[in-house]
């Protein structure tokens, strides 16, 4: 299967009577977007109003509370489109062209549960921590109806974000791409032949599967109720996976994660140099034992199946899928295939106490996104991008989180990305 | 004004002689010995070493408690800002001398301590006590130990925050740090694969914890005249939130009285937890914290009683540490109020 990435530089995003990609830049009518969002059943019942702002690197602004990041991204050859069997119909995509708009996202904000949404700064000290400080963000600011149900405005955000970075998306269709990669992997047979000495390695991707408002859609199908399958690293590029999400924000994938995945980046810098990277398999972290003994049962077999030597192993979120975590790891060594896993701590905010929640000895090649119980002192900001009000009760702020003066105490769990388990970013801890 | 450091060796980084005068007792010189010299030569003047105490490494394996106290003695009437023992790099009762004055002087006098050895001497089993810096085997490794040492006393002297391990030289401690690496976490997994499945050495940036197995009381025999009491940490509180228990790494837990409650309804409890969705819980928390079925339970005597006081905390990433110290403290309060189980929620 092989991909065409064709990146178009963003330097900039303007408010402007036109829709438009010009010379780099992104020229936006608020309205225009505003109305193709609405075009949506579920946005119209459940989004009582929504509004656009423009965050850029460097300036004292906050962005708070965040639910998701994407990427706009556009189907220019080849069968389906963006976020199938979401936004696009079901198709498998991962071949042919792709547009990306480089160096910008659309970030939806707002509250969702109020709990469970994140901080991105875009400067100072919190924006070391989080690399959405560094993009053009285009943010879309929505508040629900009264009265509307958690899990019904959660769904109605998810589709508000996609939709807004889906018509982005589409202005970059005809716009030359400055830079074009190339990404291929192959079949079975055809990969050994071709890579007869290189070891066989592939990506165990899990999927936070939770529920109840902690969920990953694959193709548009519930994360949960799926058996650990495969799928190819290409596909994920065309936005095949995306986050439902709202959990600790610091080390939850939100879909912009998942459409620039750097494992799967990394693993193809190294494909056919040094290991022959076969595929990605995506397992669920659901909450039953049951669940987790069966999908880890499986993401072993198909590691076993596919001959592998190797694999990386990435989690999302903490806790709980510690379990799945382990669990995946142990049973894909004893089948015989390295592991190295990517995973975050909760050591404690003096750093003295235990990281996980669930250890195994054969987890012995581990990376880490850093310890999220980390407290940061982060300055006011001239500018806040949706509201304040929920800073002391997202997961890592506390009660006067949020201090006379407009400064925030909080642990970094709280700045969207911070420890991400992708191995996003280069904050890491001994 | 410079900084004032007394440093520790042995009898043979004093030039007094090797095994067969490793009995020597402690001796107490002005200035820098040996050693010493290539850290004031570090501190630039900004620090200095004013006083060297010598010991031979036999002396002290044998007459320990004597050392410790001649040791201590001599470096209480200095005042100094700082105690470097060593480095001893392979040299076992060095390293093991080392790591033990080095503790009792931060123990006894408070005053900041550091020394250096290779991973492997014995005196390294100390690291999660006293900040030890890795050095090489042999004394041939001085020369690179004391830049590390030097640079990391100053910051003792001065009480910065020391960052990670692998920035400043010393062995891990127990203590995680943050700081950023120079290539993105992806990048390191993929190198880490590589270096595995070629059979290479490679570094976990993360060694598995060995965790705590409580093993479980005796079954209690009759049910019928036990006292019973619910503890969660699934964050079940009264409405308001009135203690504020945070929604993740709480740092607190919440003692509620349950007399006259038959059941826990929306209007009068909620979830604080931030790790799940709290819609159900909101809608019944008698899902979290079951007081409507142990008030059933109550009045068909299956069981004694219900606690009239439940104990809640928010499990959503909160330190083990932390975790047990709530326990410790309410598990004193359920034995004095005559518990005799407990029914612990999770979620």
């Amino acid at each position: 299967m092989k991909l065409e990435l064709g990146l178009i530089q963003i330097k900039d995003i303007q408010f402007s009577k036109e829709c438009k990609v010009e010379n780099g830049t992104l020229f936006v009518n608020a309205d225009e977007v505003k109305t193709f969002v609405f075009g949506d059943d579920d946005v119209k019942a459940c989004v009582k109003d929504a509004h656009f702002d423009i965050a850029k690197p460097g300036e004292s602004v906050r962005i708070t509370p965040v639910k998701d990041v994407i990427e706009p991204r556009v189907k220019v050859e080849g069968p389906g489109g963006e976020f199938p069997g979401v936004i696009a119909k079901v198709d498998t995509v991962g071949t042919g062209k792709t547009h990306v708009l480089k160096g910008m996202a659309v970030v939806t904000a707002g509250k969702i549960v109020g709990f469970q949404e994140g901080v991105i700064d875009m400067s100072g000290p919190g924006a070391a921590y989080t690399d959405f400080s560094k993009l053009l963000n285009l943010v879309l600011v929505c508040d629900p109806v009264e009265g509307v149900h958690q899990h019904e405005y959660e769904h109605a955000v998810r589709m508000a974000g996609l939709r807004a970075a889906s018509f982005v998306g589409e202005l970059a269709r005809n716009v030359k791409p400055d830079e074009v990669k190339t990404y291929e992997t192959y079949g079975i047979k055809e990969g050994m032949e071709k890579f007869p000495n290189l070891p066989r390695v592939a990506y165990v991707h899990m999927l936070q599967s939770q529920g109840l408002l902690h969920d990953t859609y694959v193709y548009g199908v519930d994360a949960k109720k799926s058996l650990t399958t495969i799928i190819n690293p290409t596909e994920v590029m065309d936005g095949a996976i995306i986050s439902g999400n709202c959990v600790s924000a610091c080390d939850k994938n939100t879909t912009y994660h998942h459409q620039n995945n750097p494992v799967v980046e990394d693993l193809f810098a190294e494909h056919g140099k040094t290991l022959n990277y076969v595929c990605n398999i995506i397992t669920n972290e659901n909450v039953y034992l049951a669940d987790k003994m069966r999908s880890s049962d499986w993401t072993a077999k198909l590691c076993r199946l596919l001959d592998l030597d190797g694999v990386v192993v990435s989690q999302e979120g903490f806790g709980n899928p510690d379990t799945d975590l382990i669990m995946n790891t142990k049973k894909i060594e004893l089948a015989g295939i390295k592991t190295t896993i990517i995973t975050d701590e909760y050591a404690g905010q003096d750093g003295k106490s235990q990281s996980l929640a669930d250890a195994d000895p054969l987890a012995d090649a581990v990376v880490t996104g850093g310890n999220a119980n980390e407290v940061i002192i982060l300055p006011k900001m001239d500018k806040v991008i949706g509201t304040l009000d929920y800073v002391d009760k997202i997961a890592g702020g506390h009660a006067g989180s949020l201090r006379a003066d407009g400064t925030i105490e909080a642990e970094i769990q709280v700045i969207t990305g911070a420890t991400n388990e992708m191995g996003f970013g280069r904050l890491s801890a001994r | 004004m410079s900084y004032r450091v007394v440093h520790y060796i042995n009898q043979f980084f004093a030039n007094i002689g090797g095994e067969e005068m490793a009995h020597v007792p402690p001796e107490l010189r002005e200035g820098a010995v040996g050693p010493g010299m290539a850290f004031n030569q570090e501190w630039k003047g900004e620090a200095e070493i004013v006083k060297t105490i010598v010991c031979g490494d036999s002396y002290f394996a044998e007459h320990e408690k004597d050392a410790k106290a001649k040791v201590l003695e001599w470096v209480k009437a200095e005042k100094p800002d700082m105690f470097v023992a060593g480095p001893a790099f392979n040299a076992g009762r060095y390293g093991y001398a080392c790591a033990n004055i080095a503790l009792a002087v931060k123990e006894e006098l408070g005053i900041p301590v550091l020394t250096g050895m290779y991973e492997e001497n014995p005196g390294a089993d100390m690291k999660d006590k006293v900040l030890i810096v890795a050095t090489t085997n042999s004394a041939a490794g001085m020369r690179k130990a004391a830049p590390v040492m030097a640079k990391l006393a100053m910051k003792l002297m001065k009480g910065e925050k020391l960052g990670a391990s692998c920035e400043e030289g010393y062995m891990p401690n127990g203590i995680r740090c943050n700081f950023f690496e120079k290539e993105r976490g992806s990048k390191r997994a993929v190198n880490m694969l590589l270096k595995k499945l070629a059979g290479e050495p490679f570094t976990t940036e993360y060694p598995m914890p060995t965790f705590d197995r409580v093993a479980p009381n005796p079954a209690i025999k009759d049910m019928s005249k036990a006292v019973v009491a619910l503890c969660t940490s699934g964050g079940i509180v009264p409405k308001g939130n009135p203690d504020h228990i945070e929604s993740s790494s709480a740092s607190h837990y919440g003692e509620y009285c349950l007399d006259g409650v038959d059941v826990l309804t929306e209007a009068t409890y909620e979830t604080a937890h931030g790790g799940y969705d709290p819609v159900y819980a909101n809608q019944d928390p008698n899902r979290v914290l079951p007081v409507d079925v142990m008030r059933e339970f109550e009045k068909e005597g299956k069981i004694g009683k219900l606690h009239n006081y439940f104990y809640t905390t928010v499990g959503n990433g909160t330190a083990v540490a932390s975790a047990r110290a709530f326990a410790k403290e309410y598990a004193q309060k359920l034995l004095k109020a005559g518990v005799n189980a407990v029914i612990m929620t999770s979620t």
